[in-house]
């Protein structure tokens, strides 16, 4: 697993609202509790511990959706981290 | 309780992104003009993800105040003494003795002085200035609308300020009503002030998620969330008996207020919190659901909000829901958070006395996740005799007042 995918899945861990002992990349976000506010400070975590910008907006979007599972998120941040650096 | 009046409106005040006063304001809100624009008032608008605002514009406040007064008053204390000035001087009371004793001053606020706020902070944290102005603490505090409309009007009865974010005026407001209604005032200086427009609460907004980028578009397919917006408005309240014997003009009646707490999420909205505050405003007034024909909708342009207030209004409704006229004036000037219950109510009840129901702009075609009828981009005429209007706030605080044409 990637430092990225390591990152990812300890923010979500934090944010979960059901008892789950380890957060799986196939897991998805609904069935981990995650509310609309989790979702958004999720989000702000995961700006802040990799300095990117995710384009988000809680009318228009949704995370839980829009990221289905955890690997969909990992892989967003993946994304944004390689375009940051190229 | 002994006494229970009537209770009317006497005079109203407003300033708004959409003009200075009372009649400026509803002559745009009439005709559908939007008071949204760039964001102007913070000292690095470029840096702001978010770029546009309603902004009260070309606010002059050596026009209104002595530059002595201003090191002692925050922008959103201005604008909450200029709209009760203008108030007061249309209800033409005079505040001598013994009515100033006898007259209270309720000025609901979301965060009180953030421009204050802002700059004190700037300097030291950023600046490292070791010192800020000395009248930092009484400049932004939360009470300060309410007691600077108290001083400058000299009102010496129950005076203090109500806070219940986007719901504050409609709570004040509310209150003023009641203990007019109960006799323990003669009178009310009442409303919402607020002057949120400052890089550190945009910066907050923005990591909410909840903002609009361009354009307010409540109830309306593809909407986007919330534009923040600024302004005061004030109203003068008095029983009904008083107004006639001095032969006052009447601008309108409050006939209900009701409130009610989700005690659920901190900001997702409760359509039964909002349910209860709407029949609670009903009853308080002894009103059924068919006697309304207007609502001026919470209507914040946030998807969850829109959605659940038009789900709660079908529940308080039934089958008259769709035969009301629903509109939100925050298209028009933003969300206005603390003052937005004030700015609403003045829309409500020169609504009521013109017959005209202002339109909710930006209006692009149906959601059907809200399927009333919600006055699209045109105002209206029709014959209003009673009127909600809505404020539901973060925090899960609803609050309803209930209005009637005076005849």
């Amino acid at each position: 697993m990637s430092d990225v995918a390591t990152d990812v899945i300890a923010i979500i861990a934090k944010k979960k609202r059901v008892e789950k002992p380890t957060v799986e990349m196939t897991d998805r976000l609904q069935d981990l509790g995650l509310e609309s506010l989790d979702a958004v400070e999720m989000i702000f975590d995961l700006e802040e511990k990799f300095d990117i910008q995710i384009p988000y907006n809680a009318n228009t979007n949704n995370p839980r959706t829009e990221f289905e599972t955890v690997g969909d998120v990992v892989k967003a941040v993946e994304d944004l981290v390689a375009q940051k650096k190229s | 309780m002994t006494v229970v009046s009537r209770v009317v409106i006497t005079g109203l005040g407003a300033i708004t992104p959409l003009g200075h006063t009372a009649p400026a304001y509803w002559n745009n809100l009439k005709a559908g003009v939007s008071g949204l624009g760039p964001v102007t008032l913070t000292p690095a608008n470029e840096e702001l993800t978010q770029k546009v605002a309603a902004e009260v514009k070309g606010f002059d406040p050596l026009q209104h105040f002595a530059e002595r007064q201003l090191s002692t008053l925050d922008r959103v204390s201005q604008f909450a003494v200029v709209a009760a000035r203008e108030a007061i001087a249309q209800s033409g009371l005079v505040f001598d003795m013994p009515l100033s004793v006898r007259t209270a001053a309720i000025v609901g606020t979301g965060v009180g002085g953030q421009t204050t706020h802002d700059d004190s902070f700037r300097r030291v944290y950023l600046e490292k200035r070791t010192r800020v102005f000395p009248l930092t603490i009484p400049k932004l505090m939360v009470n300060a609308p309410a007691s600077q409309v108290s001083m400058a009007c000299g009102l010496r009865g129950p005076a203090f300020a109500v806070a219940s974010a986007c719901a504050s005026a409609t709570h004040a407001i509310g209150i003023a009503f009641h203990m007019v209604r109960a006799g323990q005032v003669e009178c009310a200086v009442t409303g919402g002030a607020e002057a949120c427009i400052t890089f550190g609460t945009l910066r907050g907004w923005e990591a909410m998620r909840v903002m609009s980028p361009d354009v307010c578009r409540p109830f309306s397919k593809d909407r986007m969330g919330l534009i923040l917006g600024e302004g005061a408005a004030m109203m003068v309240l008095e029983p009904l008996e008083r107004a006639q014997a001095r032969g006052a003009q009447i601008l309108g009646e409050i006939v209900g207020f009701g409130m009610s707490a989700d005690a659920a999420d901190l900001t997702a909205p409760d359509q039964g919190g909002m349910v209860r505050a709407m029949r609670d405003a009903l009853a308080d007034a002894q009103l059924a659901p068919a006697d309304i024909q207007y609502i001026n909708a919470h209507g914040t342009g946030t998807a969850a909000n829109d959605e659940t207030e038009t789900k709660a209004l079908h529940e308080v409704f039934g089958p008259h829901a769709p035969r009301l006229a629903i509109s939100s004036t925050k298209s028009m000037v933003g969300h206005a958070l603390g003052a937005a219950g004030a700015l609403e109510m003045v829309a409500t009840v020169l609504a009521m006395r013109d017959g005209i129901v202002p339109p909710t702009i930006g209006y692009l075609a149906p959601d059907p996740a809200c399927d009333l009828d919600y006055v699209p981009n045109t105002a209206r005429a029709l014959p209003i005799d009673a009127a909600l209007s809505n404020s539901f706030a973060f925090g899960g605080l609803n609050a309803v007042l209930a209005v009637k044409k005076f005849s």
